[in-house]
């Protein structure tokens, strides 16, 4: 159920984001989603694509410090308190979020959002028994 | 009534006639307040290298019978104290260099019992270990004697008082600087490093005149004092600055000396050696007397080892001819500069270096703390997080020295993408090379492969500061 995130460890220079982009592009790798965290000196930017393991692959041989990391995909209804429902669900249940960020595409019957979270397959069954819908790689992938 | 206007007009000339002698007291002979001790600063070359030739022979014969690493390299050399007949035979002996030191870490150099020894000092070392030195009472005294020649020699008197703000503790500056103050009689404020505005709010309540510290300090707190609101011509009272511990250039001074009012002197030293009061400049500002009366100083080709001929720069190397604890034969500095024969106008017969002008290897003083990049090296090493590949990086931000560590992220540390433990990576990295260097640092986090590799000997350090 979890889905395969690819995270690169960005200097904060300029520049640097196009260049994961092209060589990407030029793998005829998709990004799906993306989400940058930065601070004043680096930034994480953490993709989900069509191909993991080859974008995982081509990023290490250009240099860049790859890793992959399992996140799972959330559908809720887009609208007003879509989110926080998914939200109190977690946190009621004790489950630590390290981040989350929206997909680009849309679901089948609602927003997407990825999240990163301690305990990830208790995670996905807590969710599922609340009625919300956790996303399959696979499926993800091809959104 | 005549009589009496004529009486305060010859006081007057008097007193305009000291003034202008005293300003002009390079070339003058202005006994009182030029020299600390006349008589050896001021010896004739005859007389002074009749005094070196007798304390050389002394202290080769003492390390020769008391130091088992001497009397081992001269047997090897096979020579002993017998062969020193001038002052040129001091060139038959091996060069001693930091890693003898360290290799006789911690008292294996020393030539009396610790028992004899009064003080003990250290300095950091290229990596782990660092080099101990030890002083005997009369160490401590002829520091002092050193100490106070370079204080007067800056232009400090009796009646100064004497804010010292090189760092106190197992480093030399701020004790070497405190002894010389007492023994010249001055009243000396042990301000130590940091805390800047508390210590110009010293400076100004407690009337400081004379100030000693780093160059970079200095600066520093003109700034510090501009930023305050304060006008050094009205609000301080500083007159003079003894300055060193790092190199520092001419127009360095210019700036500290325009920005502080007042007259600034280069005072150079290392632990090995003594500390501070190796060499310091005098008021003509064109050099710094090697006190040689108690070391022999010489300049040598780094690769070869061969003496250079005066003028041209090499590497110093000092020979101490009065020390007990840690007599220090041939000591190879790394320091490179000139020296200069011609005698000075100030009367000084004693030879000048000129300033430091770099390093024979890679090491950095920042803040006054000598830094290796291999003590870094070592540091990320053990760590083990990172790659090893490294670069450091200088700037001058506010006239304050800031070391920049640059080190590769490798895939292996990057396990987790959350920004807080990386943070907390690099918090741990400049953590563990804080307490290696004890010297704050900034750690920068870099994409593997972008420090730049080469074939030779890396690049490991850039140096932004204008000097
Ligand atoms: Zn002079």
């Amino acid at each position: 159920m979890k889905i395969n995130q690819i995270s690169v460890f960005l200097e904060n220079k300029s520049g640097r984001l196009a260049a994961v982009t092209r060589i990407l592009s030029e793998n005829k790798v998709n990004i799906r989603a993306l989400s940058i965290a930065d601070t004043s000196d680096f930034g994480i930017l953490r993709l989900i694509v069509d191909q993991p393991k080859l974008a995982f692959d081509v990023l290490k041989n250009e240099g860049f410090s790859v890793s992959p990391t399992e996140v799972i995909g959330v559908e809720m209804p887009d609208e007003p308190g879509g989110l926080s429902g998914v939200l109190k669900i977690l946190e009621s249940n004790g489950f630590n979020i390290e981040y989350l960020y929206a997909f680009i595409g849309k679901g089948e019957n609602g927003a997407l959002v990825i999240l990163r979270i301690e305990k990830a397959e208790e995670a996905i069954q807590c969710l599922e028994e609340n009625g919300i819908k956790v996303l399959m790689g696979e499926k993800l992938y091809q959104l | 009534m005549i009589l009496r206007n004529i009486y305060k007009f010859v006081i007057l000339l008097f007193i305009s006639v000291y003034f202008i002698l005293s300003d002009q007291n390079c070339g003058k002979k202005e006994r009182s307040t030029l020299y600390w001790n006349q008589r050896y600063e001021t010896l004739p070359r005859e007389e002074l290298e009749q005094l070196q030739l007798e304390r050389l022979k002394m202290t080769i014969e003492r390390s020769f019978y008391s130091v088992p690493h001497y009397r081992s390299v001269m047997q090897e050399a096979g020579m002993g104290p017998e062969d020193i007949n001038c002052l040129e035979d001091l060139q038959k002996l091996p060069f001693t260099t930091k890693e003898d030191l360290r290799n006789n870490y911690p008292y294996g150099m020393f030539a009396v019992p610790l028992s004899e020894i009064v003080r003990i000092h250290s300095s950091s070392g290229t990596t782990g270990k660092p080099t101990v030195v030890g002083y005997t009472r009369n160490d401590i005294n002829n520091w002092a004697e050193l100490m106070a020649r370079a204080l007067v020699s800056g232009g400090a008197k009796k009646n100064d008082i004497i804010h010292n703000a090189y760092g106190y503790g197992l480093f030399t500056g701020g004790l070497g600087i405190h002894y010389g103050a007492e023994r010249l009689g001055a009243s000396v404020i042990p301000i130590s490093g940091g805390n800047t505005k508390r210590q110009i709010m010293i400076m100004c309540d407690y009337g400081s005149t004379v100030l000693t510290c780093t160059p970079s300090y200095a600066l520093y707190i003109s700034e510090m004092v501009e930023e305050m609101g304060l006008d050094p011509k009205k609000d301080l009272k500083l007159r003079c600055g003894v300055l060193g511990a790092e190199p520092w250039s001419e127009n360095m001074r210019l700036e500290i000396e325009k920005r502080l009012d007042i007259s600034a002197v280069d005072i150079y030293g290392i632990s090995e050696v003594i500390g501070p009061g190796v060499a310091v400049e005098c008021s003509c500002k064109k050099g710094l007397h090697v006190m040689e009366d108690h070391f022999i100083v010489e300049v040598i080709d780094p690769d070869t080892g061969e003496i250079i001929p005066e003028g041209e720069e090499g590497e110093l190397v000092f020979t101490s001819l009065t020390k007990e604890g840690l007599p220090i034969l041939r000591y190879r500095t790394r320091d490179i500069a000139s020296v200069d024969y011609e005698p000075c106008p100030c009367g000084r017969t004693h030879i000048r270096m000129s300033r430091v002008s770099g390093r024979t290897d890679d090491m950095l003083v920042i803040r006054g703390v000598n830094v290796f990049p291999s003590q870094i090296e070592s540091v990320l090493l053990e760590v083990g997080y990172t790659e090893p590949h490294y670069l450091l990086v200088v700037d001058r931000e506010d006239n304050l020295d800031i070391l920049t560590v640059w080190v590769e992220l490798s895939s292996k540390s990057f396990a987790s993408d959350e920004v807080r433990k990386l943070e907390e990576l690099g918090a741990k990295i400049r953590g563990e090379i804080e307490a290696a260097l004890g010297l704050s640092v900034k750690v920068k986090l870099v994409e593997p492969k972008t420090i730049e590799r080469s074939e030779g000997k890396a690049k490991r350090v850039i140096d932004n500061r204008k000097l």
